[in-house]
């Protein structure tokens, strides 16, 4: 548990990727196997469900740190996060248990699901009182499900590639499905995924999905787009889908649909059940899950930007719904029935397609799809544009056709694994991609023809959330379009009503003002009171229907950081 | 009567017409220590404590109007008994007795519990009134002993130099910097300091106050073989700025005691966050507060609402200053121009 927390420590100091490499290396050189499956089930973002009730930890955590409940509460709006704050607050202790990991896993936290109260308050402070304070953070984090930090599973398989002596697209594929709930870590998988590489391993066996290949942000303007990628006529081009990546894994007679956390999901999508009379044996498809509400009879229809139609394709707030349901009664299968909308084949006939060029499986892929002709199973459409500024006109229909904006796969790229650049490069070309709600805090006359109105704006956030009496609104971007004429001039009254201070052409107003900001970038920043920097701001538009005590807060910000 | 009141101007004592650290030019000042946000320009008349002398006059000026009080010893100024007492917050910090009519109260300025061998370390002072700073009051904020971080800094100075890298601190130029001096390893390497960093080193120096040797950065060259051992201290205002380029491959740090929170450890944007504070913590200002015996305390800036609450539920008359003193544990450069970079 010292080292797991020690090594906890370590990544959660660092932002260097090969600070931490180097730490994980010498995590999993001297774990002991049954520790190390542990620690690659977490730090692959394996989390098992949570095991205490929080409002019993709260109260524990009152009862044994002697605070009244309301210090408590004050302790916890300053910190942020539950773990943090009761481990900053307990009796601080030497660190007595010797027991590594998994025995902490298995013997002490997994057998406290379902404890009575009583049980729990007896025994929690048992179990604290063994730990030094990063070991309890880590030991509350672990007990809440809310352990996270700063690696990517690639991360993760490169450190546990390079101490085994292998190629990490070979541990990569023996994780897959490592994090399952259904998977419990021991030795033996753990030095499964180290072994040395044997001869039958490359044929796929069961359902094992392959690992989902990860597309990167774009972020540069589309004037650039010819000097960066070539012509448009090089790249595949589709709309990004906000649904449930997932794989549909055809083998030996059975169906496996696999969610990107590399979960098990066939359960949840019984609708797809179908499929598995339409495609044959050893198929493998990508795709993305999405709730559709079939008025078109097709994908093109429903997606051409010049259709005022609405769109088939339904928000994912209706998909996240029907995935917190625990049944799936007729009811909601009819209201909220979904599709697979299929962009890639991995593998045909049994065998890995991953090194097919793009184009080349996209032709494969459609005729699987047509031969299949299953209404659950739809081709995401291919977008063809003259040119990257005939792209950037159809991409603008995005938020209309409920798309989060397009997807560019070079057609001779092959498939990769995760977020891997070398093999090509999947983009994905976001409208909007991060915003916040802000407050208009400063404005300034604008230049040439808007001198005379004030027409370039700072915005602020919140430094603390909504039950905190003491925050204060912070800084964080300028921003100067966005606004039609109309509007501008409705704020700029506004300013000239609400003005606090003059400095210059720079108004102090006071706050009443709440913009949708969007950008395309954000970044830790030392010159920026907020500590952040944004690229490329804009306003999104008026939330005249907000108030200032809406608005976000830094920790939104924060959290686009990850 | 109070002895001390709230005014725009700064706490004032109406009896000896005076002010206490005040943010606006005021005729006659008494000043508890030397951080930009407690002792400002353009005041009429100084009263400081005498260990506080050379530090107030290289920040505020050499002909500033500044009389001086050694630590206990007491002065009268209008009926009012005036004296100084350490406060180990930095060097030369004090609090102020104040003594009338038979009332006695204390104001604090800033305050730290743990003696640290660079300046005067607090003592309690009995009293009826104690006014309190509040900068850490949150149960959260409790420090490790001192050596426990000191060790920690030289582990991770030692495990820069065995990969080739610099090690540079960032801190507060004036107090935290001269204690981290005093209290780290110099026999692992050189020490480098910045241009705000350097002239505050002389004056502890002059005090008697022992710092290892130390370097100014400026001196020395860009990529200087010596860079890759040394620990550079520099205030947080240098991160980010171009001066850093001097240094190639190197690991940043900050030493402060918000640097107990996760998030503004990843905040700050440095590979280590050390703990480490110049003020009292949550156990350290309720046991200073405990031991004046003070029956009422007036609580200034940082967590006020909390430590008044807190305290009045402990059956203290507690109640609020608002003061506009600022935050020496943080990058607080607006407050801090007093002092001139030395000149390469
Ligand atoms: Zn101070
Ligand atoms: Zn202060």
């Amino acid at each position: 548990m010292k080292d797991f927390a020690g090594l906890y420590a370590e990544l959660d100091a660092t932002t260097s990727s090969n600070a931490k490499l180097a730490a994980m290396q010498a995590y999993f050189a001297q774990a002991a196997p049954q520790d190390a499956a542990w620690a690659v089930y977490f730090l692959s973002g394996g989390r098992p469900r949570q095991l205490v009730p929080v409002r019993i930890l709260r109260e524990l955590a009152v009862e044994v740190s002697g605070l009244t409940p309301w210090l408590f509460e004050e302790s916890y709006q300053a910190v942020g996060d539950l773990a943090e704050t009761i481990s900053l607050v307990l009796p601080e202790n030497p660190h007595t248990s010797e027991a590594g990991l998994a025995q902490w896993i298995e013997d002490k936290l997994l057998p406290l699901r379902g404890e009575t109260p009583d049980y729990l308050s007896r025994q929690l402070p048992l179990l604290w009182a063994q730990l030094d304070r990063p070991s309890l953070m880590l030991c509350i984090k672990l007990i809440t499900g809310s352990f996270r930090v700063g690696v990517s599973k690639l991360l993760v398989t490169r450190a546990l590639a390079s101490m085994a002596g292998l190629d990490s697209k070979r541990v990569a594929q023996r994780l897959v499905g490592y994090t399952d709930l259904s998977n419990r870590p021991d030795a033996a998988s753990y030095l499964k995924l180290i072994a040395p590489e044997s001869s039958d391993e490359h044929a796929q066996r069961g359902g094992q999905p392959y690992p989902f290949f990860l597309a990167h942000a774009l972020a540069q303007p589309v004037e650039q787009f010819e000097a960066l990628l070539g012509p448009a006529s090089h790249w595949q081009v589709e709309w990004k889908w906000d649904g449930i990546r997932a794989q549909v894994v055809k083998r030996d007679g059975r169906l496996w649909v696999w969610s990107r956390g590399e979960e098990l999901v066939t359960e949840r999508f019984p609708e797809l059940d179908s499929l598995v009379h339409g495609l044959p044996d050893g198929t493998v498809i990508d795709g993305e899950i999405v709730v559709w509400k079939t008025a078109r009879p097709s994908t093109e229809d429903a997606f051409d930007p010049q259709s005022s139609a609405p769109p088939a394709v339904q928000p994912f707030a209706l998909l996240q719904q029907r995935i917190g349901r625990k049944t799936l009664d007729k009811k909601i299968l009819e209201e909220v029935p979904v599709v697979v909308l299929a962009y890639d084949l991995l593998e045909w006939q049994g065998e890995d397609w991953r090194n097919q060029p793009q184009a080349r499986r996209r032709t494969q892929l459609e005729q699987v799809i047509a031969r299949c002709n299953n209404p659950v199973l739809l081709p995401s459409p291919v977008l063809t544009g003259e040119d990257w500024f005939d792209l950037a006109r159809q991409r603008e229909a995005s938020r209309r056709l409920g798309v989060e904006g397009m997807m560019l796969k070079a057609r001779d790229a092959l498939y990769g694994v995760g977020r891997t650049k070398d093999m090509g490069v999947w983009w994905k070309w976001k409208v909007d991609p991060f915003s916040v709600d802000a407050v208009l805090i400063y404005a300034q006359r604008g230049h040439g023809r808007r001198a005379s109105l004030y027409s370039d704006y700072t915005f602020a956030v919140w430094d603390g959330p909504p039950e905190s009496s003491q925050r204060a609104l912070v800084p964080f971007a300028k921003a100067y379009s966005g606004l039609t004429d109309a509007e501008m001039r409705e704020v700029d009254s506004i300013v000239r009503k609400t003005t606090v201070e003059k400095f210059g052409p720079v108004s102090s107003v006071k706050p009443s003002l709440v913009f949708e900001l969007g950008f395309e970038g954000i970044a830790l920043s030392r010159r920026h009171k907020s500590g952040i920097a944004v690229r490329f701001p804009r306003m999104l538009r008026w939330r005249q229907d907000k108030t200032v005590d809406e608005a976000d807060s830094l920790a939104t910000l924060q959290d686009l950081l990850a | 009567m109070d002895l001390v009141i709230a005014r725009p101007e700064g706490l004032y004592c109406p009896a000896g017409d005076f002010y206490i650290d005040p943010w606006r030019p005021v005729e006659r000042s008494v000043i508890t220590h030397a951080h930009g946000d407690h002792a400002r320009t353009g005041n009429g008349h100084y009263l400081a404590s005498s260990a506080s002398e050379g530090i107030l006059r290289a920040r505020l000026g050499q002909d500033i109007n500044l009389q001086t009080l050694p630590y206990g010893q007491r002065l009268t100024h209008q009926g009012v008994t005036l004296s100084f007492h350490p406060a180990g917050h930095v060097l030369g910090s004090a609090q102020i007795r104040l003594e009338y009519g038979g009332e006695v109260w204390v104001a604090s300025g800033d305050y730290k519990i743990e003696p640290d061998g660079t300046c005067a370390p607090f003592e309690p002072v009995r009293c009826h009134t104690f006014i309190t700073e509040s900068t850490f009051g949150l149960p959260i904020y409790r420090w490790q002993p001192q050596a426990q971080v000191f060790a920690e800094i030289n582990q991770w100075w030692q495990a820069n130099i065995a990969l080739g890298k610099a090690s540079v601190l960032f801190c507060y130029s004036f107090g935290k910097a001269q204690r981290i001096l005093h209290g780290i390893d110099e026999t692992l390497g050189p020490i480098l300091s910045h241009g705000a960093v350097e002239p505050l080193n002389r004056v502890y120096r002059d005090a008697g106050v022992y710092l290892p040797p130390t370097l100014y950065a400026g001196d020395v060259k860009k990529n200087d073989p010596l860079l890759r051992q040394a620990l550079i201290i520099a205030p947080p205002s240098a991160g980010g700025s171009s001066w850093m380029r001097r240094f190639g491959d190197y690991s940043d740090s900050f030493a402060s005691g918000w640097m107990r929170l996760r998030g503004t450890r990843r905040r700050r944007g440095v590979d280590r966050g050390f703990v480490l504070s110049d003020h009292a913590d949550w156990p350290g200002l309720l046991w200073a507060i405990e031991q004046t015996g003070a029956e009422r305390v007036m609580v200034t800036h940082g967590s006020i609402g909390v430590l008044v609450r807190h305290l009045r539920e402990r059956g203290l008359d507690a109640q609020g200053f608002n003061t506009e003193y600022g935050d020496d544990e943080e990058d607080n450069t607006t407050a801090e121009p007093a002092i001139a970079e030395v000149q390469p």
